[in-house]
């Protein structure tokens, strides 16, 4: 991990918003930036570990059943879920223009 | 005890009985449950939404099978379901602004099994945005209070279905648990809450927050109740391919109410300065009493657990990340129309998310972007490998783990939400039992000065439910602890 004095900067913040597709206003960047340097700084705690021989881990428990048959087992009700929808028309999503 | 007078304190054992004679009809129990919401409703809000209409419907279908006697596990028994949970028809918010008018159009498993059984939804519990909060104090509709005293919180992220068990407002609930999301709130509330091995129910349907993390349980005024509801979770699911597909104890036969010669540990790690005393005393006295009892109590070390908070924090927010990334304002949830689609998607997710959950996106975000994944994500992967050894190391002398379920009792409303950090640290005792994977009950061991709820953790090896219900169970009937009604 980087060393504490440089973790993240505000155009850092600026980065990850817009990777995170959120809109920050200028108080929530500040706000974003005091709270993610104390984060880090607290997670730095795990650099105490020597983990160089540790696999990681990323799933626990039993797999269960991982494989089976790709059947379509709900019934299609297109109706109910554009009902879900905040612009549809015809049986469709309506989104912005994404092609000028 | 005459069940017709205050049907909603009964316990689920005690009501299907009561059901099942006939002395007591599904529409009374559930009519009772619903005046009890109207009149403590105003001061907890426990609820998001309550299902009055499609509850009565319920309970007069649940009264038909009862009549006929082909009634399920849990006919006529009405529930509180955590409002993160998927169903059919009933508008599901993850107490979160993005989601405010989302209806499915499916049922969760659990769901699913549940109304098979006959159980009556008698509404959806409050909790924090998308489950991320150890208090409910970030959800989109307003905290929960603690029915045991309106000024401190009911604990989270599951503190509706908590505080719902504990005031009467049902007989039983779901919750979710990530980091302590059951067992905090179980144990802030006086009642009993436990979140099952990984693996061991389906998740499909539940709204996701951190998928290696997130596990479905039960809330319950007793362990038995909790062991009852957990036999209808429980079982594999075609939908969700992590889920085991072992069979299911009956967990009910479990319940000897003999722990002799049962081996339980005590880690030094989890007796930490800055403690409540009251807790500390209150699960030494549990142990003790398990002592007379025939249990063993023995000295175990679990010397990663200063490291599971940190660990957690990098894994369940990088999980979070990418999970809410379909909040992008399409095809269901809140829409900020713009211009340009990137505009449209930065502007949806800014008004249609919490300030704690956009702190965890982002920490998220952070840790897996290019340049930081493996100093960040991965460095906490590998400590995730080293809590699991720990754990395995324990219980190789050792059957049961008995811990505090958190360092203090309920906290005052708004004492840790301007310290995201203070916040995080009250789920310490917790969060590496979701690291690890492992089953973790919480269960009433007493009150402190002020009659607030202390909880007992007991922590099993992986798919060890059985042994945690017979040690909870076996506490519960010695007595050792006189439960409180709420005062609310």
């Amino acid at each position: 991990m980087p060393t504490s004095a440089n973790k993240i900067n505000l155009e850092q913040v600026r980065h990850i918003a817009l990777l995170a597709r959120l809109e920050l206003t200028p108080e929530e960047e500040q706000r974003m930036l005091g709270d993610l340097e104390e984060m880090l700084e607290y997670v730095d705690k795990l650099n105490q570990l020597d983990t160089s021989a540790v696999e990681p881990t990323a799933q626990v428990g039993d797999i269960g059943a991982a494989a089976r048959e790709d059947a379509v087992t709900n019934p299609s009700d297109p109706a109910a879920i554009l009902a879900n929808a905040p612009a549809a028309r015809d049986q469709m999503f309506r989104v912005p223009r994404i092609i000028e | 005890m005459n069940v017709t007078t205050d049907p909603c304190r009964l316990t689920i054992d005690e009501a299907r009985l009561a059901l099942r004679k006939r002395e007591l009809s599904a529409v009374e129990l559930i009519r009772a449950c619903l005046q009890r919401i109207a009149a403590v409703e105003p001061r907890l809000n426990s609820f998001i939404t309550v299902c009055e209409k499609e509850a009565l419907d319920q309970a007069q279908a649940a009264d038909r099978r009862l009549a006929s006697g082909d009634g399920g596990a849990l006919c006529g028994i009405p529930l509180a379901i955590k409002d993160i949970y998927a169903t059919r028809g009933v508008r599901t918010t993850c107490a979160s602004k993005i989601l405010e008018n989302f209806v499915p159009t499916y049922d969760a498993t659990v769901i699913a099994r549940l109304r098979a059984e006959g159980a009556v939804f008698v509404g959806k519990a409050n909790l924090d945005e998308f489950a991320m909060g150890s208090s409910t104090e970030n959800s989109a509709f307003g905290p929960t209070r603690n029915p045991y005293d309106l000024e401190r919180v009911a604990g989270g992220s599951s503190g509706g279905s908590a505080a719902a068990v504990a005031a009467g407002e049902c007989l039983g609930s779901l919750g979710t648990d990530t980091g302590g999301s059951i067992r905090e709130p179980a144990a802030f509330c006086g009642v009993v809450g436990i979140k099952p091995t990984y693996s061991r129910v389906s998740r499909f349907g539940v709204i996701a927050y951190a998928s290696s993390l997130d596990q479905v349980g039960p809330f319950a005024k007793t362990v038995r109740d909790a062991a009852i509801l957990m036999r209808s979770l429980a079982g594999g699911d075609p939908a969700d391919s992590t889920c085991s597909t072992r069979p299911v104890p009956d967990y009910e036969q479990a319940l000897t109410g003999d722990v002799k010669g049962l081996r339980i540990g005590v880690p030094s790690e989890y007796f930490v300065e800055g403690m409540q005393p009251e807790v500390e005393d209150a699960v030494r006295a549990a142990l003790r009493q398990y002592e007379s009892m025939g249990a063993a109590i023995v000295e175990v070390s679990l010397p990663h657990t200063g490291y599971a908070i940190a660990a957690y924090y990098l894994i369940a927010t990088a999980e979070a990340s990418a999970n809410l990334e379909r909040y992008d304002g399409i095809r269901y949830g809140l829409r900020v129309e713009a211009e340009s689609l990137l505009d449209l998607y930065r502007k949806t997710r800014a008004r249609g998310f919490g300030a704690e959950v956009k702190r965890r996106i982002m920490l998220g975000t952070f840790a897996l972007s290019t340049g930081y994944y493996d100093a960040y994500y991965l460095k906490a992967q590998k400590v995730r490998t080293l809590i699991k050894r720990d754990f395995e190391q324990a219980f190789t002398r050792c059957d049961l783990i008995a811990t505090p379920t958190a360092p203090t009792t309920a906290f005052r409303l708004g004492e840790k939400t301007s310290d995201p950090l203070q916040m995080y640290l009250s789920d310490i005792f917790t969060i590496s039992v979701n690291l690890a994977g492992l089953p973790g009950m919480a269960l009433p061991c007493g009150y402190d000065s002020h009659g607030m709820p202390i909880g007992l953790q007991l922590i099993g090896p992986a798919f060890g439910e059985e042994a945690i219900f017979r040690a909870g169970d076996a506490y519960e009937r010695s007595g050792a602890v006189t439960r409180r009604p709420a005062a609310v």
